[in-house]
């Protein structure tokens, strides 16, 4: 294997774990605040948080690049006041992935944290509780499936990510090129076999993460029921 | 000694009514609170815990005023130093019985008190197991015990023996009297069978159509 494509596939493996972890910070508080609280926008909210689910990835990927652009107001304020380009680096597809995996950290956590008995929260308060040591002495570790969930498919989905990152990020090695853009820029020059080890890798990589999770989850509700 | 001064809008399969309570709950006594579904029982039981909010009003529990309205003050739960009891019993299955119990006592660790409590609830054995293996009677008497285990002024149990079992819950019926008189707790228990409120309530309190300004010494209720 040449360093081109351990590159590729170091860079594939580095973006999904940064929005991964990335996701999981953001993603809990965001989900805690979802599943417990009312407010007049949270439709709107649940709503944005959605639409990478349901748009196609070129429109978000449009937008950023458009927004990046040292040509327009915030490429450029960024680029003056710290000296940061976003277009075509890896900050840039970093940031892009952080965006398009939303909905799939922020909706297993909310959903697992809106399954869980009110009583397990108003019990660990009337116990004299804060609302911190409540989440994560409480509902953080009866929510296991969720979290594992949430993070599984959004290492997934960001490994085979593709219309978003090519858009913000275009395709430079070691920088930029993930696996996927690596796919289709092989089969553009007809090199099947760098192809096909690619799209080997992606598909075993994918196919035992979502083993892992229905096992862990099968099995957490066999403890639950026994 | 608890006194509650409290009104709260609930809405019941009836209509709109009004929830009008003013008493004051005798220090160490042990008050059943009956009436029919829906009449309030457990939103008087959350108003005092500060799971739910009066309308109005004022609760004071010793010289601790926890809910005034007029003077703007409402303490969170984990101010009130009360033990509540679910009807769920909210146990944690994350933790083990041994886990449970001792997460009431944070600040104030008091492992002699967790081992007396596991010693008279006969929970020694189950120490180290996690709560969603245990029966009904199990989870309920590990509920009490975490209940207690941060020596609350006072005990709330929301409809404790519900879905116990007749052979059982007489058994329970004698270990919840048990932790009232041991703990020298003032305890407010939600209950809708007439034997059981006979059998241990001190006081009651009946919450009907009507509002409320006095406590009852025995039941003479036909309806609840």
């Amino acid at each position: 294997m040449d360093d081109d494509f351990i590159g590729t596939l170091f860079l594939t493996g580095k973006l999904a774990a940064a929005t991964t972890a990335s996701l999981l910070l953001i993603g809990l508080p965001v989900a805690y605040a979802l599943a417990y609280t009312r407010f007049r926008a949270k439709g709107i909210f649940e709503a944005l948080i959605c639409m990478p689910m349901v748009l196609p990835p070129t429109v978000i990927g449009y937008y950023l690049l458009v927004a990046f652009s040292p040509q327009n107001a915030f490429g450029a304020f960024l680029e003056n006041t710290f000296d940061l380009r976003l277009a075509f680096s890896f900050r840039g597809i970093w940031i892009a992935s952080i965006i398009a995996g939303l909905p799939f950290m922020i909706q297993p956590l909310q959903n697992g944290l809106m399954a869980l008995p009110d009583s397990y929260r108003e019990a660990a308060y009337t116990l004299g509780k804060s609302e911190t040591v409540t989440f994560f002495r409480v509902l953080l570790p009866n929510i296991k499936p969720s979290v594992i969930t949430g993070i599984a498919f959004t290492f997934a989905h960001c490994i085979g990510e593709f219309g978003i990152v090519l858009m913000v990020g275009g395709n430079i090695p070691n920088e930029t090129r993930i696996a996927s853009i690596a796919i289709y820029d092989e089969v553009q020059t007809l090199n099947y076999d760098v192809a096909h080890k690619y799209s080997l890798i992606l598909f075993l990589i994918s196919f035992v993460l979502l083993t892992v999770i229905y096992s862990i989850n099968k099995s957490f509700k066999l403890n639950s029921l026994t | 000694m608890i006194h509650i001064n409290v009104e709260r809008k609930m809405l019941t399969s009836d209509g709109e009514r009004k929830l009008d309570i003013a008493v004051d709950i005798p220090k160490h006594s042990f008050t059943c609170v009956c009436g029919n579904s829906g009449c309030g029982k457990t939103s008087l039981l959350r108003m005092i815990a500060g799971l739910m909010k009066p309308d109005s009003g004022k609760i004071v529990v010793g010289d601790n005023v926890v809910y005034d309205l007029s003077k703007k003050i409402n303490l969170p739960p984990q101010k009130r130093h009360i033990g509540f009891m679910f009807q769920d019993y909210a146990l944690f299955p994350n933790m083990t019985v041994q886990q449970n119990i001792a997460f009431a006592q944070s600040y104030d660790k008091d492992p002699a008190l967790i081992e007396r409590l596991t010693a008279t609830f006969g929970l020694d054995m189950l120490r180290k197991q996690k709560t969603y293996k245990l029966s009904g009677g199990q989870k309920q008497r590990v509920a009490l015990a975490r209940a207690l285990a941060s020596k609350p002024q006072i005990l709330l149990l929301d409809e404790p023996l519900s879905a116990i079992d007749e052979e059982l819950r007489t058994a329970l019926q004698d270990e919840i009297s048990k932790a009232h008189r041991l703990f020298s707790a003032t305890t407010l228990m939600v209950s809708h069978d007439k034997a059981e409120v006979a059998r241990m309530a001190t006081h009651i309190l009946y919450i009907g159509k009507e509002k409320i300004r006095s406590l009852q010494n025995q039941l003479t209720i036909d309806n609840g």
